[in-house]
């Protein structure tokens, strides 16, 4: 994702705008500039940037068009430059994600059980809803011993492309 | 702000905490690494969407891209058949045979079944006639196993069809009132696992599990002989309760194109032209609508603003054999020189090409593409100048349009009725024309089918116009689900969604997105590939000093312009361009994984460049010509093709390259060309493919970061 160190602020930030813009209308399917405020999560994330379920209702409230349930594009390009220029939402470091999972691998395993992960993912936290508890499970459970040895998993999802 | 930061506090602290004693962590902990880990994953889960989203946007992209091909295939058939007879001076017109036959349609073909004998060794059901449910078993049964129909019940089959068809009006009226409920399909594209998942859900067809099927059985899926076999049969079997109409690949050109031809002749090497034949009359007998209640209107493509049911109830449906055989015109009507230029204007401004569903809305443009029915004599750049006579009567241009709207509409989110340009037939028809034409004919809903949608079913027009396609993994195996409707008396529609899988293991989201994704790539950077010399001219321009770089922003822009496809070049940079250290993108590397299928030495890398982007329109003109299909056609011929198709296209191949292409391939110098061999020249070869699925993976995934 590096672009030129050369590029002038403005370039960058036309770019930065190109980038929203694009990721913005991947979702707008009426054409109209606006988007289902349900999906502003998605397009968040794929910007890079990691907000908590928190945060994004933080930033929905900003940029959403009085409870109508849509985002135009006018209220979300400012707010998500900002996002991006002030790297406001950073990434979650490998170290990090490990300790994380290390603090509910309370036995020491190496691994954990499904039914672990289910407790915690789905009582703790900002909890999964059924399907996305489903989806894990499936994504990320070994086949054959049907656990989550977490430190591949950690690796095997990083090493994807980065958008 | 943030989690993040604390988490990191805390486990530091729990980091002392562990080397003096095991402590369970707090709550306040665990809640924190809950947190993080949800967020990561969540995040993750999004990323994998979007990659989904615009692998979606890719494979819609280059279908429609390709479909606007269509365009200039049809008016070239239109072209050869008018002006290109006797290619060799003693035989007869070839071209002309198979796109306009000469024998009456309707000549009673009785004969030409009841002379094939079936071996006694033949494995297959044995159909007989009026078909009975045993029949339909056996043919459900004998498909599941790989088996094939045995030409002779084919044949049978289809003039069957045929005599019950012609019986039939243009629009069915079916009521709920008799049955339960109505089940409503869509594409199906040669799907068989579709149809028989469907099938198995829903029930087979029966009086009390009554079906309507809405066009577009062949074609593209490697089946279609098998779907379409099975829908007739049923229709044979329950003609009040199976239901089928047309759709815009139920078109012999078409299916020279897409598939079905070839999957016929292959299927039946002895008698492939025949069925093929009778195919043409039954799907030009098909019904273009059906009407439930009086309240559901069902169509395959949509409707355009011309659209008037009584005018459409009484035209003769069969006369329009093909919506690509534009209707002929009187010759006062035409000035060739004008229609040379129109071709020329056609492919070389080409403004019609809106790619996505996003950006049609905002492109609607009005030319008058169609426009290209050419009839004349003498062409200056023919060998042989003959004087042709008109081939076929003329079709009521207005038949024509009701028929091609119908099958080959769009609708659209603005209002207002306009050319289908990227389609080459048909309208996008917009909210107050669906409105108007309800309202009209006293009708409540429109159910349409004629595009794919990634959930199998989609409403527009305020829920008065449904799109229902029942091909699952139409793309790519997880691109998008299949879906039917079904309707009971309230006429209130419920729909019901599938996904046929290959595999046993359910696949995760994350290896279903990935096998889509890599498919999509792999078929747009053949496209990089095909349009190879444009883009380096346009790279050039903005690398005036030969430096080998753009900035990334003059790279999106020249495949935007070049390619003409609406798609995030600068999400999709990684996997097409490397980037310089400075970060700006080294073009060159777009081309560098892919490379021709054989090497043939005479072809120049212009040459295989053009051969490959019109590689699939070539095989369909050597296939028209190769009338015995044995894979051979003689020099002559070759050349004629050639020299007609790269005037047509304006395309300028020097005749003695292609003159040295011919003789080199005629290996055993024998005066003709296998032809398959030589289109293998042509296949694009990926040069990272690897068999070992992980490594492509890894490779892919590493590519251009």
């Amino acid at each position: 994702m590096a672009e030129s160190n050369n590029q002038s602020a403005e370039t960058k930030l036309s770019d930065v705008h190109k980038r929203i813009k694009a990721a913005f209308e991947t979702f707008d399917n009426a054409a109209n500039n606006t988007v289902d405020v349900r999906e502003i999560g998605t397009i968040i994330y794929s910007l890079g940037c990691f907000p908590s379920q928190a945060d994004l209702h933080d930033f929905i409230a900003e940029v959403e068009e009085d409870h109508s349930g849509y985002i135009h594009l006018d209220r979300f390009l400012p707010a998500m430059t900002k996002v991006l220029l002030e790297h406001k939402f950073p990434p979650i470091p490998k170290d990090l994600l490990l300790q994380a999972f290390e603090v509910l691998d309370k036995d020491n395993k190496g691994y954990l059980e499904p039914e672990e992960l289910t407790k915690y993912m789905t009582q703790e936290g900002e909890p999964f809803t059924q399907e996305e508890m489903e989806e894990m499970l499936t994504g990320l459970a070994d086949h054959e011993r049907n656990v989550i040895y977490y430190k591949d998993v950690i690796n095997q999802l990083a090493i994807d492309p980065d958008m | 702000m943030g989690c993040g930061t604390s988490v990191a506090t805390e486990t530091q602290g729990k980091r002392v905490e562990r080397d003096e004693a095991v402590q369970t962590p707090g709550p306040a902990l665990t809640m924190k690494a809950a947190v993080l880990i949800q967020r990561w994953y969540r995040r993750y889960m999004a990323r994998l969407e979007m990659r989904r989203r615009y692998t979606w946007n890719i494979f819609q992209s280059i279908e429609y891209a390709g479909e606007q091909d269509q365009l200039q295939l049809s008016s070239f058939f239109s072209f050869m058949l008018d002006n290109f007879t006797q290619l060799n001076g003693n035989g007869p017109d070839l071209i002309s045979q198979l796109l306009d036959p000469v024998v009456d349609p309707w000549l009673d073909r009785e004969i030409c079944y009841s002379l094939i004998l079936v071996p006694e060794s033949y494995s297959g059901p044995r159909l007989s006639f009026p078909l009975s449910v045993s029949d339909t078993n056996a043919l459900l049964a004998a498909f599941k196993e790989q088996q094939t129909l045995h030409a002779r019940y084919v044949l049978q089959l289809l003039y069957e069809t045929k005599k019950l068809l012609k019986q039939m009006p243009n629009i069915i009226h079916l009521s709920t009132s008799y049955t339960k409920e109505i089940t409503i399909c869509g594409d199906l594209h040669g799907r068989l696992d579709d149809l028989l998942l469907i099938f198995y859900k829903n029930g087979l067809p029966s009086a009390e599990t009554p079906y309507v099927f809405n066009g577009d059985f062949v074609d593209r899926g490697k089946k279609s002989v098998e779907v379409v076999i099975l829908l007739f049969a049923y229709l044979l079997l329950y003609p009040d309760n199976m239901h089928l109409n047309r759709g815009n690949h139920e078109d012999y050109i078409m299916n020279l194109r897409y598939g079905f031809t070839k999957e016929v002749m292959q299927k039946y090497k002895t008698h492939g032209q025949e069925i093929l034949q009778l195919f043409q009359d039954v799907f030009s007998l098909l019904p273009v609508a059906t009407v439930i209640d009086g309240k559901i209107l069902i169509v395959h493509g949509g409707i355009s603003d011309q659209t008037n049911l009584d005018f459409l109830s009484s035209i003769e449906r069969h006369k329009v054999k093909s919506a690509l055989r534009f209707p002929k015109r009187s010759l006062e009507q035409l000035d060739i020189g004008q229609s040379c230029r129109l071709t020329k204007r056609l492919r070389l401004t080409d403004g019609s090409r809106p790619s996505s569903s996003r950006s049609h809305s905002k492109n609607q443009r009005t030319q008058n593409q169609r426009r290209c029915g050419l009839s004349r004599q003498d062409m200056p750049f023919l060998d042989s100048l003959t004087s042709v006579p008109l081939p076929s009567p003329p079709q009521n241009e207005q038949e024509w349009k009701q028929i091609v709207d119908v099958l080959w509409s769009d609708p659209k989110i603005q209002e207002g009725c306009s050319p289908n340009t990227f389609r080459g037939g048909g309208c996008y028809f917009g909210p107050d024309v669906t409105q108007r034409l309800l309202l009209q004919h006293g009708l409540q809903l429109l159910i349409r089918s004629h595009e794919c949608k990634q959930e199998g079913y989609e409403l527009c027009h305020g829920g008065q116009v449904i799109t229902i396609f029942s091909a699952s993994n139409y793309y790519e195996e997880g691109s998008n689900r299949g879906a039917y409707i079904k309707v009971g008396r309230e006429l209130v529609p419920r729909f019901y969604q599938y996904q046929v899988s290959r595999t046993t293991r359910k696949l995760t989201l994350t290896q279903r997105v990935r096998a889509a994704e890599g498919s999509a790539l792999r078929a747009l950077k053949e496209k990089l590939f095909a349009h190879r010399s444009e883009l380096m001219c346009g790279f050039q321009e903005y690398d005036q000093n030969y430096t080998g770089r753009v900035s990334v922003s003059e790279w999106a822009l020249v495949l935007e312009a070049v390619l003409r496809l609406d798609l995030p070049w600068r999400t999709l940079r990684p996997h097409l361009a490397r980037l310089a250290p400075d970060g700006s993108v080294e073009y060159q590397s777009c081309f560098e994984d892919m490379g021709p299928g054989i090497p043939l030495p005479q072809v120049t890398s212009n040459l295989a460049e053009t051969l490959f982007r019109y590689r699939t329109d070539i095989e369909i003109i050597f296939n028209i010509i190769d009338k015995d299909h044995s894979g051979l056609i003689s020099i002559e011929e070759f050349r004629h093709t050639w020299r007609l198709f790269s005037a047509h296209l304006g395309v300028a191949i020097d005749d003695s390259a292609i003159d040295d292409l011919a003789r080199s391939i005629d290996f055993n110098k024998d005066g003709s060309i296998d032809f398959t061999e030589f289109l293998e020249a042509f296949r694009v070869v990926h040069k990272l493919d690897s068999k070992d699925p992980h490594l492509s993976e890894k490779m892919s995934r590493k590519k251009y970061s």
